[in-house]
């Protein structure tokens, strides 16, 4: 049985700036995204993760390639009415819930301005009754709506940006770094939450972070990318079991292990691109087992596949 | 091993509103020369405070209440204007803040902001400054020193922006290098030649260093010894491999189960309840009791003394009484232990 693809992004590039001093952030990108699966998206910063992110919430322009959602194409010019829904079907949760939230407006505010703009209310009761409902699919007292955002604690306000979120019944989540900002032991919380919210209400989530331990626990699958080129892409089990591209092991290596006697040993390694030599053999982007793609030139994908396990 | 720092039932207290807050509780620490000793916990857990009371950089609404800090055979606990501090400040201990951005001045150049260092803690003036400070850069890990000295700060990245603080830091010829949170606002890869730049440079440099951080994760590869803050107290204090293999404090067991390195995908990460106490109050019994789920009575009433666990490991809980019931740790913390018992 194939499974619903909710969201395709196919050959996306984006560049900033203009002629000499152009700037390409993300290069011929192509994923997709099947409906109720957390796809990850992992790189270090610079490598252009957010800027797929927002390209697909239409906050940066793209230069080239598609982005469709549910079968219909969301990128470029569209019509306004798609668009409002969009808006309504994407949501975004950021990194930083200090600097995500408006600390001069009310916590009913914040989590509804997004029905605000969209109208997404026939009057004052239901919109009060869908902020109380958000607030507490994310565990917070309904009666938090009247407080400001530093009478929070980070977890907290976290919760808050999910629940902003959530009051817009999105199908899609990209969550950019949800828990890079928080302490070790908020980020748990925040994990169980998006997990949790999940299950409830079936949502697909793109998760971007720079953390592969993170990304192991929460994601199905995984794309690593690199210098806005996506480099390898996979299943999440066999990502870690089968990590092939110098990169992707690179990443791999940097996981801190909690764990001493084999922190000690592990060997750190650090990827360097010009190991390729793609002068001649161009590289192209190859399934290299069911599931499993791999951007890499010929030579190297002959290498690559006798080592996989 | 000598000694080299030793601090003794210090109490930090901040007023802050009309209203004291204890920062530090009675926090009790050794720290012998060469050594690297993380000191973990959450945030508002007193672990920055402490390192900072050893630089006399604590802000001005707080002040050492009692105790000592033993540095050198004097007490800086006791030093009281910037003149004696100056002796110790950078001299003696260094210290690398946690984003470099903010810790670098903007307008002037990388080098000069090392040759500062340079002149002022090593005498230096003119081209041997210069050649001291390209050294210094080259040995932080930086290409291209020469080239690089000229650029200012906005040039570098994240990461080699924290090389140049930690050059600058280096360049005081300190013993004692602080590191406040000094990866968390770096990628993963970044960090860990983060730590492994930082193994190098305590031995070129003979360091001994305090690794602070909220990630116990991070420590492992770095830590001699691990000290587990909670509530401006030390719950928890052994070497590396202890605290890890063989933690006693439940809230040991709760950092480490909470790290998705250790979670199992599909099952929830475990988490931990609540919030720390209010520091404002006075602290009855054990502080981390109301989130402990499986506090015992008493905890709520007296605070627990260190037990020994070995020479090196001592923690702070009723746990460790004769009297008190049997208790397991957590899946994930038997899963380290079983590993650790077979090798």
């Amino acid at each position: 049985m194939d499974r619903e693809i909710l969201l395709e992004v196919k050959n996306l590039k984006v560049e900033f700036g203009a002629k000499k001093n152009k700037f390409t952030a993300v290069d011929g990108v192509s994923f997709h995204i099947y409906k109720g699966e957390t796809f990850g998206l992992v790189g270090e910063s610079g490598s252009g993760k957010t800027t797929i992110g927002r390209a697909i919430v239409r906050i940066n322009e793209i230069s080239d390639g598609e982005i469709i959602f549910k079968g219909k194409k969301i990128s470029g010019k569209i019509d306004p009415q798609l668009d409002k829904e969009i808006t309504r079907q994407i949501q975004m949760i950021f990194q930083d819930p200090i600097a995500s939230l408006n600390e001069r407006s009310k916590v009913d505010y914040i989590v509804s301005e997004g029905l605000y703009n969209i109208k997404n209310y026939k009057s004052e009761e239901e919109r009060k009754q869908k902020v109380a409902k958000s607030l507490m699919d994310v565990g917070l007292l309904p009666e938090f709506a009247s407080r400001f955002p530093h009478e929070f604690s980070g977890g907290q306000r976290q919760r808050i940006g999910v629940a902003r979120a959530l009051i817009m019944e999105p199908e899609l989540i990209i969550a950019d770094e949800p828990i890079s900002a928080l302490d070790v032991s908020i980020r748990a919380q925040v994990l169980n939450l998006l997990s949790e919210l999940q299950r409830e209400k079936g949502l697909t989530y793109l998760f971007i972070a720079h953390d592969l331990s993170v990304v192991r626990f929460i994601t199905d699958r995984v794309a690593v990318i690199h210098k806005g080129k996506i480099v390898e892409l996979a299943d999440t089990q066999e990502i870690f079991k089968n990590p092939l591209h110098p990169y992707t092991k690179a990443l791999l290596s940097s996981i801190p292990l909690p764990d001493p006697k084999r922190e000690r040993k592990k060997k750190l390694i650090e990827y360097n691109s010009n190991i390729h030599d793609y002068s001649i053999d161009k590289p192209k982007w190859v399934e290299i087992r069911h599931g499993h793609y791999i951007f890499g030139n010929e030579i190297e994908i002959e290498k690559w596949k006798k080592g996989l396990k | 091993m000598n000694k080299i720092l030793s601090v003794d039932d210090l109490v930090i207290k901040f007023k802050l509103r009309g209203r004291i807050l204890t920062a530090l509780r009675g926090v009790s620490l050794e720290i012998f020369e060469g050594e690297t000793l993380a000191i973990v916990g959450e945030s508002g857990s007193g672990k920055s405070v402490l390192a900072k009371s050893f630089m006399g950089l604590l802000d001005n609404n707080g002040w050492i209440d009692s105790g000592s800090i033993l540095y050198d055979r004097k007490d800086i606990a006791k030093y009281k204007n910037e003149k004696e501090w100056l002796t110790i400040r950078g001299k003696e201990i260094a210290m690398v803040f946690q984003e470099p951005m903010t810790s670098l001045n903007p307008l002037k150049t990388i080098g000069k902001q090392v040759e500062e260092a340079v002149e002022l803690h090593q005498g230096l003036r003119g081209n041997d400054a210069k050649n001291e400070v390209i050294t210094i850069l080259e040995n932080v890990g930086i290409s291209n020193p020469q080239s690089r000295y000229s650029q200012y700060p906005h040039e570098f990245s994240g990461g080699m922006r924290q090389r140049v603080v930690i050059a600058i830091a280096i360049a005081c010829k300190p013993k004692i290098l602080i590191c406040d949170e000094p990866t968390t606002a770096l990628d993963v890869t970044i960090q860990a030649q983060f730590i492994k730049l930082l193994k190098e440079l305590k031995n070129k440099y003979n360091l001994t260093i305090i690794y602070i951080t909220h990630d116990l994760g991070v420590v492992a590869n770095i830590a001699d010894k691990i000290a587990v803050m909670y509530a401006g107290d030390i719950v928890e204090i052994g070497k590396c491999e202890e605290v890890f293999y063989n933690g006693q404090h439940p809230y040991t067991w709760a950092l480490l189960s909470s790290l998705p390195q250790l979670g199992i995908k599909g099952q929830p990460l475990y988490s931990i309840k609540g919030t720390p106490p209010n520091l404002f109050y006075d602290i009855k019994g054990d502080a981390f009791a109301p989130r402990n789920e499986h506090a015992l009575k008493i905890d709520f009433v007296e605070r627990p003394p260190y037990f020994d666990v070995s020479p090196t490991h001592k923690a702070r809980t009723w746990l460790l009484d004769q009297r008190a019931p049997k208790l397991e740790p957590p899946q994930s913390i038997r899963l380290l232990r079983k590993e650790w018992e077979a090798k």
